[in-house]
Formats: structure tokens, C-alpha cells, sequence
């Protein structure tokens, strides 16, 4: 029995010794902090320094490695830390049950900001403002009318007539579709944004639209896809979280075997996921900038709760990805065009 | 009266206190292979659950529905049942309770109860189908709960779209504030933790569950079909009925505990995506308590603090969530598979025998 010990005892010690060596990269860790040898830096202005500053983030049930804008804002959190060096970490939430103690944790230890990212946060963040009142929230997709709550939405709608003009442009069949998750209204703003752009370039073509009922069911969006390609659509726009993967997936499978279709993807540039065979474009939402962008407002100590920052085409808060590979001169220069009037004012995108 | 002494002497006790040591043992493990320190990080995982009354409000809260969906599958397992549809009653239990707080008015000493009733019954029948199903034409029912499981979670989905959705939201307009069963002096003494009266209600049900099956004729019943439903039968008993009938029971526990989610937690809710899992969980609970009511209660306290104290983990000694269900899930493995555990007493045993002899 003593031999036994004294083998877990030195298992133990070996393993310890391994743990620590692994410990140094740190890069499993969920919190990040820069090395100090960055914030001394001369570079960077007194201004804009962050030091001593903690900012935390509560995902949805997403998780933080969700492709989508979970992953989107962890990374703007990330690059603001290493930008100035404040202190950031986020906190999964496993359930919906979950985003109330997750919020709290944040505030109770008195972070100067604390993000919920998500539609569907919105109650809990209302009670954890209204439970700590000196705390500082910031939600992402909702508007919360609280004093200590800074609302992001986006103009979905803006970009994804952008992204019609590409589809009405390059359809050959004179039928394109769109995909969406759930009916709520930030996804009958990509809806309705879409179908206006289709129909302010090309009269002609019609939008089948199909909903399918869930973010997650990446089997259901192939499903969907299927249908609309059977049917002689031969452009997809889809706003489905990783339902729309799915949708991808089936668009891979016909290019393939010979058959000219198109995806558009949604949120980040999905070319670089799904390739440039199927990906005509993608309507970006800059999540991450958002992030940056009001996470610096408490640093500056510009921080404006209880208001609703709405970013739109001329913020660059949503849009096309820089690169385009698969659309002509022609097409880019339509999509500049549009651009500049919707930014004008003298093209208003419907939202529903 | 329980039997202590078997409770604590005897290796029924011993195997599931050494399945969670060794489930932490392995997860130290995990997180010294991650790069993690496992002490400064199980240090936390206590701080978060005993910390702050706040904190131990939450875990109360968390722990709540563990109990009932752990009596659930416990209920039926004394019936000789596997109920892997806790998840659906559970689903079923918060849709009912929706339904009755979102569309009835009525004082809160008759809707509160009211809409309790209506998650216990809906939860009920949806057990007691897999049970008659079982019953009437012997379809297992492992397969059958399972099955229902999926189906309750869009069935509840399609009633909330339907007929409770709160417009330009994805979940059910407030309940009304006479179905609540938050308790707010309570709540306010726990730091506004969401403490409600499931608590009580779940203990209570734990002493009812016991004196039901070990006090009452029909309990007897109930575990003789367990024991042998051959012999059960021979005996004059009526083991379809009893079969049905341990469904149902088992339904309305875990209905309970996904009514009382709603009533006194969320005040709503959501179309989702995916069920909560706390039916599942209430497995994992009723295997590690033994199928016994005292110890599904003291299972689910150690789950419920598991899961909620996991969030400490992640804050204050930055183990990425990853790894806590590493953890969480080795518990259960060693749990669910006592025979590695008596396999290493066995050994154990063994060693000291061979000594005494030497």
C-alpha cells in the first residue's frame, strides 16, 4: 500500500512539474493580460491607457468559440487589452439560467464595464443593473432603457442591401433566397434590407425566404438550402448563425458536382471558413469594434449609459469584408454607388 | 427511521464518496496537464459556492430543480424503470406552469398552486405515456423517454411561439405576479439570490417520495414490480398499473421542478434551442444518491454546488469553462461506473490482506 503512495505522490509531483512548464504560454487561459512590457511602452499615450481597468464579458450559450459574435467580441476585448492594457475576462453561460449570477459576478467584483453578448440577455442585464446601480453594463443586438446600460444594435438592414445589390447583380436565374434563424426582428432586419437591395437593382428577381426556427441546426439549413436550390435559386443569403453552415455545406456539395450556386455568408467574413468557390460575399457585422469602441468610452470616461449607439453603413459598423474576390469591378462600383446614397440619406433601408 | 448506519458504514456510502473523489482526483489532473493550479481552483469553486450569501442563495437555486428531477428518475428506478425522460418532463413541467401564469388571472393563493398543478399534471401525463406504452405494449421505455424528450421540447417551443410569445421577443410574456413563487424576504436575506419556495417544496417531496415507497402499501407494490415484476404479478399485484403509475409519479416530480423554474427563477419562457439538461443531470444525481430520497437530496446539493461553483473556477483561477465539464463530467463517469471503484477497493483489500497474513 505504501508503494502505491508513494507512486501517486510521485505522479503528482511530475505532473506538477509538467503543469507548470505548460502554465507559461498561457494560451488556454480565458483571462488575458498583457505583458507589462507593452503597457510601459512609450507609445502608447497616457490617454489612452487602461491600466488597472477590469472589463468583463457574459457570452450566451453560444460560447466563446461560436464563429459568430461571441468569438467576434471576445476578440475586440482582446485586442483593446493588448492596445492598452486593461484587464479583460469572460464568463460562459451554460444555461439561460446562467446569465443573471454571471452578470452579477462581474459587477460584484466591481468591473468598470461588463458586456452581455446577445439578444436574449436583456432581462437578466436589466436586473443585474437595476441590483447594482454604480455598476456598468454594455449589451450587444438589444436595447435595455436603464441609466448604467449602453445599448449596441446594428443596422443589419443597411448591410444586407448591400449585399442584395451583389445578389440582384450576379443572379443568372433571376431567383435568389434567404435563410433565416429565428423570426425576431434583427433577423427581419437582414430580411428586409436584402430584399429591398435585390429589387433596387433588378426588378426582375424574386427572394424566396425561409425561416428555420433555430441558430443552431446546422442539419435544418441544409435542409432549407436544398429546397431553394431545388428550386432554381441560385443565390443564398442567410443569417442563421451555424444553421447557415449547413446552408454552406449543401452549397459546397452542388458546386462540386458541377452546379453554379452561391452563398453569402453573415456576421464575419465566411470566405475564410468556407472557402471562395462558394462564398460570393459576406454582410460583416463589426462586433468587435463595437466592443472597442464603447469599452474605450469608459477608459476616456465618456461612457453614456442609458443611450442606444446604432451603428450603420456610415459608422462601418456593417458591411462587406475587404476583399472580394468573386465580384467584378462592376459590381463593386454599384455597391460603392448605393453605399454612398444609403449613407446620404437619400436611400432609406426598410427594416421589416 | 432511515437506517444511518448502513447509510454511512456500509460500501453503498463508501462507493459514491470515493466516485467523487476520484472524479476530482482525475479532474486535478485535467488541470494540471491544462497548465491550471487544481487547489488554487477547487479553493475558488468553494469560495463561489459558500463565499457570499449571495452565492450560497444561487447554489440553493441551482440545487432546487436537481432534486426534483433526481427524485424523478429515482421514483421510477424503485419501479424497476430508466427514466431518461426527466429532461421532457422537466420541459413539460415549464411550459405548464406557462401556460397557466401567463394566461389565467386569478389571487395568488389559487393561481401560484394553480399554475404548480398544471406543470405537475402536463409532466405527469407526458411520463406516464412512456410508462402505459411500457404498460400496454411493452415498448421500452428507455427509447420511448427518450424520444418524448425531443418531442417536448418542440411541442413547448410551438405552444410558446403560438399562443404566449411576447411580440418582438424570443420567450413568453411575464408571468403574472400572483403565479410567482419567488419569496422575497427570503430572496433579500440571500443578497437578492433567486431563492423561491421550490426549495421547500423539493424537500418536502424528498420525505414524501421516501414515505411513499417505504411507509405505504402502494410503495411496497411499487418496489416489489421493481425487485421482480415476475414475481410481483404472481403475487396478485397489477404490474401495468404500477408501471404507469411510477411514470407518472416520477413525471410530476420532475414537472415540479421545471414549474417551479419558471414560477419562482425565470418569471418566462424561452423558445430554446436546446432543453436545460437538469433532467439529464437528475440521472447523474439520482445514480450518485443511490436511488434513495435522502441521498438524491445530498447528490443533487454536491451537483448543484459543482455547477454553480464552476463559474468560480473559470473567474478566479481562469480554468476556461472547457475544462470544468472535464471535471463535472469525470464525477459523473466514476459515479455512474461503480464497478471501477469496487474494482479499486477490491485491489485495495487485497494489499491489506496479503499483509495481514505476512
Amino acid at each position: 500500500m505504501t508503494y502505491t503512495a508513494v507512486f501517486a505522490i510521485a505522479c503528482m509531483i511530475a505532473l506538477t512539474g509538467c503543469g507548470q512548464g505548460n502554465s507559461s504560454e498561457g494560451a488556454a487561459s480565458p483571462s488575458s493580460q498583457p505583458p507589462s512590457a507593452s503597457s510601459e511602452s512609450p507609445s502608447s499615450s497616457p490617454s489612452a491607457s487602461g491600466q488597472g481597468l477590469k472589463i468583463g464579458m457574459v457570452t450566451d450559450t453560444g460560447g466563446v468559440n461560436d464563429n459568430s459574435f461571441n468569438q467576434s467580441s471576445w476578440e475586440g476585448l482582446q485586442q483593446l487589452s493588448q492596445e492598452t492594457g486593461i484587464e479583460v475576462k469572460y464568463l460562459q453561460s451554460k444555461a439561460d439560467s446562467d446569465y443573471l449570477p454571471n452578470l452579477n459576478q462581474f459587477a460584484k467584483q466591481n468591473y468598470d464595464l461588463t458586456w452581455g453578448i446577445g439578444y436574449i440577455i436583456a432581462d437578466s442585464m436589466k436586473l443585474s443593473a437595476e441590483q447594482n446601480k454604480d455598476a456598468r453594463f454594455a449589451i450587444i443586438d438589444n436595447v435595455v432603457e436603464m441609466p448604467n446600460i449602453q445599448s449596441v444594435t446594428f443596422a443589419e438592414h443597411e448591410g444586407s442591401f448591400l449585399v442584395g445589390v451583389v445578389a440582384g447583380l450576379t443572379t443568372q436565374s433571376n431567383k435568389v433566397g434567404f435563410i433565416g434563424g429565428l423570426e425576431i426582428p434583427v433577423i427581419k432586419r437582414f430580411e428586409a434590407g436584402f430584399k429591398a437591395g435585390v429589387a433596387a437593382v433588378n426588378p426582375n428577381a424574386t427572394v424566396s425566404v425561409n425561416y428555420t426556427g433555430a441558430f443552431d441546426k446546422p442539419d435544418l439549413g441544409k435542409a432549407a438550402a436544398a429546397t431553394l436550390y431545388n428550386d432554381g435559386v441560385d443565390i443564398l443569403f442567410h443569417a442563421a448563425g451555424s444553421t447557415g453552415n449547413g446552408a454552406f455545406n449543401e452549397a459546397k456539395d452542388r458546386v462540386k458536382n458541377g452546379q453554379k450556386v452561391w452563398m453569402i455568408g453573415v456576421d464575419k467574413d465566411q470566405s475564410l471558413i468556407f472557402g471562395n468557390e462558394v462564398t460570393l460575399t459576406s454582410m460583416v457585422k463589426r462586433v468587435d469594434e463595437a466592443v472597442k469602441l464603447v469599452s474605450k468610452s469608459v477608459i476616456d470616461g465618456t461612457f453614456q449609459g442609458g443611450t442606444v449607439l446604432s451603428l450603420g453603413l456610415k459608422d462601418n459598423g456593417v458591411g462587406l469584408p475587404a476583399d472580394n474576390p468573386n465580384l467584378s469591378q462592376e459590381v463593386l462600383d454599384k455597391v460603392e454607388e448605393y453605399k454612398a446614397k444609403i449613407v446620404s440619406g437619400e436611400i432609406e433601408v426598410p427594416t421589416e | 427511521m432511515i437506517d444511518w448506519k448502513r447509510w454511512f458504514i456500509k460500501d453503498n456510502a463508501a462507493i459514491p464518496l470515493l466516485a467523487i473523489l476520484s472524479g476530482l482526483l482525475f479532474g486535478a489532473f485535467v488541470m494540471l496537464l491544462g497548465g491550471f493550479n487544481p487547489i488554487d481552483a477547487y479553493s475558488h469553486l468553494f469560495r463561489n459556492v459558500f463565499g457570499s450569501p449571495y452565492d450560497f442563495g444561487e447554489t440553493i437555486r441551482q440545487v432546487t430543480p436537481l432534486i426534483f428531477t433526481g427524485l424523478s428518475v429515482a421514483f421510477a428506478f424503485r419501479a424497476g424503470l430508466f427514466n431518461i425522460g426527466a429532461e421532457g418532463q422537466f420541459v413539460m413541467g415549464m411550459t405548464g406552469a406557462s401556460i397557466v401564469g401567463v394566461l389565467l388571472e386569478a389571487p395568488w393563493y389559487i393561481h401560484a398552486p394553480l399554475a404548480l398543478a398544471g406543470g405537475a399534471l402536463l409532466a405527469g401525463l407526458w411520463g406516464g405515456l412512456a410508462g402505459f406504452l411500457k404498460a400496454r405494449w411493452g415498448i421500452n421505455e428507455v427509447i420511448t423517454t427518450i424520444m418524448l424528450n425531443w418531442m417536448a421540447l418542440y411541442l413547448s417551443n410551438y405552444i410558446v411561439r403560438a399562443f404566449l410569445l411576447e411580440p418582438k421577443q424570443q420567450r413568453t410574456y411575464l408571468i403574472h405576479d400572483s403565479a410567482k413563487t419567488s419569496m422575497a424576504w427570503l430572496s433579500e436575506l440571500f443578497g437578492s439570490a433567486r431563492v423561491h419556495w421550490g426549495i421547500f417544496f423539493a424537500l418536502l417531496a424528498a420525505v414524501l417520495c421516501y414515505a411513499f415507497l417505504w411507509k405505504t402499501g402502494q410503495g411496497l407494490e411499487l418496489r416489489a414490480v421493481g425487485h421482480n415484476p415476475h414475481a410481483a404479478q404472481y403475487a396478485g399485484m397489477n404490474v401495468k398499473r404500477n408501471v404507469t403509475k411510477a411514470m407518472f409519479i416520477g413525471g410530476v416530480f420532475a414537472g415540479l421542478g421545471g414549474a417551479f423554474e419558471i414560477l419562482g427563477v425565470f418569471h418566462y419562457q424561452v423558445i430554446a434551442s436546446a432543453s436545460p439538461g437538469l433532467g439529464f443531470d437528475g440521472i447523474a444525481v439520482a445514480l450518485l444518491g443511490g436511488n434513495h430520497p435522502l441521498g438524491v437530496v445530498l447528490a443533487a446539493l454536491l451537483f448543484g454546488s459543482l455547477s454553480y461553483g464552476s463559474a468560480g473556477m473559470s473567474f478566479g483561477a481562469d480554468v476556461p469553462p472547457e475544462i470544468i465539464r472535464i471535471i463535472i463530467g469525470s464525477v459523473i463517469f466514476f459515479v455512474a461506473s461503480p464497478g471501477i471503484i469496487r474494482w479499486a477497493m477490491g485491489l485495495f483489500a487485497r494489499n491489506r490482506k496479503r499483509k495481514e497474513v505476512a
